[in-house]
């Protein structure tokens, strides 16, 4: 089976219902996207397909075959993409265990809504548990990161 | 550094290894005692680096990078950044230039005050301020002396700054001192700078794990890979002590990729190369267990068999007077029964350990908050020295108590099986086993009385708290004199509220049940506020008194939670006209050396209760970073309001109820409140900050319900309906 991951083709064999999530931790060792829960409850295995957010936890890796992936290591080469930048800058992390999965969902919503509302951010990213209650502070940097513009949407 | 909190002063002496006092850790890890070197699992990197150790808390390498090694773990708090603030304070060198790296278990990183390496209490920055900023004054003493003698100076010709040493003219950086400064004696007192002339501590500092964070670079415990390494997922019991009858493995064999099928003490344990295959042949498992004690238990009947226990006396924690006469003869007395279920701590990052056994040497990655107690128990179940095994602590995906295991469950699971199966295993659970393996929260009952006289002021108050030792049965049930843990009714036994109540009386009952459990953040605090306060609240109402007037007639004016409770109050603008619909309440409680107040906007919707904002003001005492402490009540607040609105762990017919988010819900997103946070400036003595955030928002939103609905909820979590 081929996979497209952050733009570069990987042959796995493994069983076609293997959930995309350990696919890329166990086989491919992109520890970045976590396992939370295993029943897409908690986001924390939040990846992009073909640019759109989705639970890798449920996902068949058989369904993301010739696909676009992109995880937390490809959303940007430098590290530096509006939604990390502004995750950085106004300090949102705690444990950090669950903002892989957060920093992806921002970044799919600020993809497909260049200037979300509150309530545009609750729809989008209600379905990412953080333990540690950042929740205030992902909101600011949503807007935050909303705010860096340039060519392409890029600071 | 004395305590201001009566328990926890107590507390902390009881568990003070004597003679340990403030010890500065110059011996370095890894036996030898010679400075320059650094033992443990930082020896290759050190050398590679040509880094010079100064002392056990920090390393220079030769580009000036300060390698700041934190000996508390890394589980969101911030100590990955308050604690190299203090060191580099003092150090003089250049912020940009501190890097962090969690120390290995050796006993130069144990807890001033608790004797063992660990992360607990909301203690690590106030319990290893002074000793982090000696090390970083003695180092900076060094390499000072270390440019005198380069030079031929005096020492005291020479100034520190921004990483480099000068005198006169002449200038060299840290990094090219270092090796030198390293061979020098250690002064043996340095004084410490005056906090006016702080140039770090005390201002917003960004977080040092941000970038490894916000990458998927960071490392937890679930992403460690060792070669060779087998997952494991095990099978235990669904009784807690249950025991198990027999189990077949013939099915789960048979699933590609499981490697073998183990029986270790706690269950059986299906080994394979990758988390799925371990999950689908745990899944293939035959196993049939017996209950054991925990059969036909449920936490229903718990609840009505505590309800009766408060009505008879138990072990006094505290007492004063004669409070059965004074409440005879009060003008008007209230009683009132509050209940709060088993929680489960329900970290992100479910519990996991990986384990690797050599001939002689054992080494576990996990996240823990408990280094020395896991290395002993690794040691005893791989037959070494606890000397013998390196503990490689990784970031934690939230700890909240639940990874300060006296038990040592998870890593005990990990070097079983690495020394039955001969691989490195890394031991997995799932969130269903995480959340249904026990250590939780404990379930209590507190039953208050109280008498008010006839100006409506309290003149008799008895508690009689209801619950299971979280002490009992651990290494640490030496703690418990007279029948009474204080972890059980801390927050309680030392309400500030007793001090300006004449006649009071605090006592325990501590039945014994097979459901095990744990500190979970805030500890006692965590039922003992929200007793105390809703209490207070009710004999507000029933004097016809303003809630914050009748605690500020009862708090001494120069007390910190007075402090609080005057900032939160002022913050949310108590008092003032609210929208339609929505209604205020108020909380006030001290713990781990801090106060905190938290006052709460909600309305209903859809019959549901809505938490608009929350005004939260603290009295920590000195602030280290005043960014992390607001980040800190933010975090806080949400894990309390997750346990206000949602949390509940039941038993039925001996089973936990619960299983995964679904049914355990945490707060999320569109639940979140507008939360403003005040640091209010205070003289008092350094307080913690991680766990003090969290008692005070459970009854302040009952309050706020009573005072839109006119209903008092009793119970946790709050339910209308």
């Amino acid at each position: 089976m081929k996979l497209l991951v952050n733009g570069k083709e990987h042959e796995v064999t493994v069983p076609a219902d293997m959930p995309l999530l350990w696919v890329l931790r166990d086989v491919l060792g992109l520890t970045g996207t976590k396992y939370g829960c295993g029943m897409a409850q908690c986001g924390a295995c939040t990846v992009h397909l073909d640019g759109r957010a989705l639970r890798s936890c449920v996902l068949p890796v058989s369904a993301a075959a010739g696909r676009r992936i992109t995880t937390i290591e490809g959303l940007d080469p430098n590290g530096d993409h509006p939604v990390q930048r502004a995750w950085a800058e106004l300090d949102v992390v705690q444990c950090g265990y669950c903002q892989p999965g957060q920093i992806m969902a921002a970044a799919a919503l600020l993809s497909e809504t260049a200037r979300p509302s509150d309530a545009d951010i609750d729809a989008a990213l209600s379905a990412n548990l953080c333990r540690c209650g950042t929740y205030q502070r992902i909101r600011a940097a949503v807007h935050r990161a909303a705010g860096m513009t340039g060519p392409g949407g890029r600071p | 550094m004395s305590r201001p909190q009566p328990s926890r002063r107590d507390f902390l002496a009881r568990t003070t290894a004597a003679g340990t006092g403030l010890v500065i850790g110059f011996h370095l890890p890894g036996g030898s005692g010679s400075r320059g070197r650094v033992g443990g699992h930082g020896a290759a990197a050190a050398a590679a680096t040509r880094e010079a150790a100064l002392n056990a808390f920090l390393r220079i390498a030769p580009d000036d990078t300060v390698t700041v090694l934190i000996k508390h773990s890394e589980m969101g708090q911030g100590v990955s950044t308050s604690l190299p603030m203090a060191v580099a304070e003092e150090l003089e060198c250049d912020w940009r230039t501190v890097r962090f790296e969690h120390a290995p278990a050796d006993p130069a990183y144990a807890h001033t005050l608790f004797g063992s390496q660990m992360t607990g209490g909301s203690t690590s920055t106030w319990e290893s301020f002074d000793q982090l900023r000696t090390a970083g004054a003695t180092a900076r003493a060094m390499l000072v002396a270390a440019a005198a003698a380069r030079w031929g100076v005096a020492a005291a010709e020479c100034r520190a700054q921004d990483g480099v040493v000068a005198c006169g003219e002449r200038r060299a950086r840290f990094g090219e001192l270092a090796q030198e400064a390293a061979g020098l004696p250690v002064p043996a007192a340095v004084p410490l700078k005056d906090p006016k002339d702080w140039r770090l501590l005390g201002r917003a500092t960004h977080r040092l794990d941000s970038p490894a964070k916000i990458t998927g670079q960071a490392e937890f415990g679930m992403d460690v890979r060792r070669p060779g390494m087998l997952v494991a997922l095990v099978a235990r019991s669904p009784y807690f002590g249950g025991t198990l009858r027999r189990f077949r493995a013939d099915r789960a064999k048979a699933v590609p990729g499981v490697v073998d099928v183990i029986r270790i003490p706690s269950g059986v344990a299906v080994l394979a190369q990758d988390f799925w295959a371990a999950r689908l042949g745990r899944d293939a498992l035959e196993t049939e267990w017996d209950a054991g004690s925990v059969a036909g238990h449920s936490t229903a009947a718990q609840v009505e068999e505590y309800r009766k226990t408060a009505q008879t006396a138990g072990a006094v924690a505290a007492a004063l007077g004669d409070v059965d006469a004074a409440l005879a003869a009060s003008a008007q007395r209230l009683e009132a029964v509050y209940a709060v279920p088993y929680l489960a701590h329900a970290a992100m990052e479910p519990l996991n350990c990986t384990a690797e056994l050599r001939p002689g040497a054992c080494e576990i990655w996990t996240g823990t908050q408990f280094q020395t107690h896991d290395q002993a128990a690794a040691a005893a179940i791989a037959g070494l020295q606890p000397q013998q095994v390196t503990v490689h602590t990784t970031f934690l995906g939230g700890g909240f108590g639940r990874r300060a295991n006296p038990a040592s469950d998870f890593v005990s699971e990990a070097v079983h099986l690495a020394k039955a199966s001969g691989r490195p295993v890394k031991v997995i659970w799932t969130r269903e086993d995480d959340t249904q393996g026990g250590y939780y929260r404990p379930l209590w009952v507190s039953r208050l009385r109280a008498g008010l006289d006839a100006s409506g002021r309290p003149a008799a108050w008895a508690h009689t708290i209801v619950g299971q030792s979280i002490l009992a049965g651990t290494p640490f049930a030496a703690m418990i004199q007279g029948g009474i843990d204080a972890t059980s009714v801390e927050g309680a036994a030392d309400s500030p509220y007793l001090k300006s109540i004449p006649d009071h009386r605090v006592d325990l009952h501590s039945p014994e049940l097979p459901v095990p459990v744990l500190w979970w953040r805030s500890v006692g605090h965590s039922h003992t506020a929200f007793a105390v306060e809703s209490f207070v609240d009710e004999l507000a109402h029933a004097a016809g008194k303003d809630p914050v007037a009748l605690r500020r007639e009862l708090l001494p004016a120069d007390a910190r939670v007075r402090h609080a409770l005057d900032g939160a109050a002022e913050a949310f603008g108590w008092g003032r006209p609210l929208p339609p619909g929505h209604a205020a309440g108020i909380a006030v409680h001290e713990s781990f050396g801090s106060a905190v107040a938290q006052a709460a906007e909600v309305s209903l919707e859809n019959g549901r209760i809505r938490v608009h904002r929350v005004a939260c003001a603290i009295d920590c005492g000195p602030v280290v970073n005043p960014d992390g402490v607001e980040a800190q009540m933010q975090s806080g607040i949400v894990f309390g309001l997750a346990a206000a609105l949602h949390g509940e762990i039941t038993l039925r017919e001996g089973k936990v109820e619960q299983s995964n988010f679904h049914d355990y819900p945490l707060l999320r997103m569109f639940e979140m409140p507008r939360v403003e946070v005040r640091i209010v400036a205070s003289q008092q003595a350094m307080g913690g900050v991680g766990e003090p955030g969290t008692p005070p928002i459970a009854p302040a939103v009952a309050n706020a319900v009573f005072a839109l609905t006119g209903t008092r909820l009793r119970s946790l979590p709050l339910r209308l309906t």
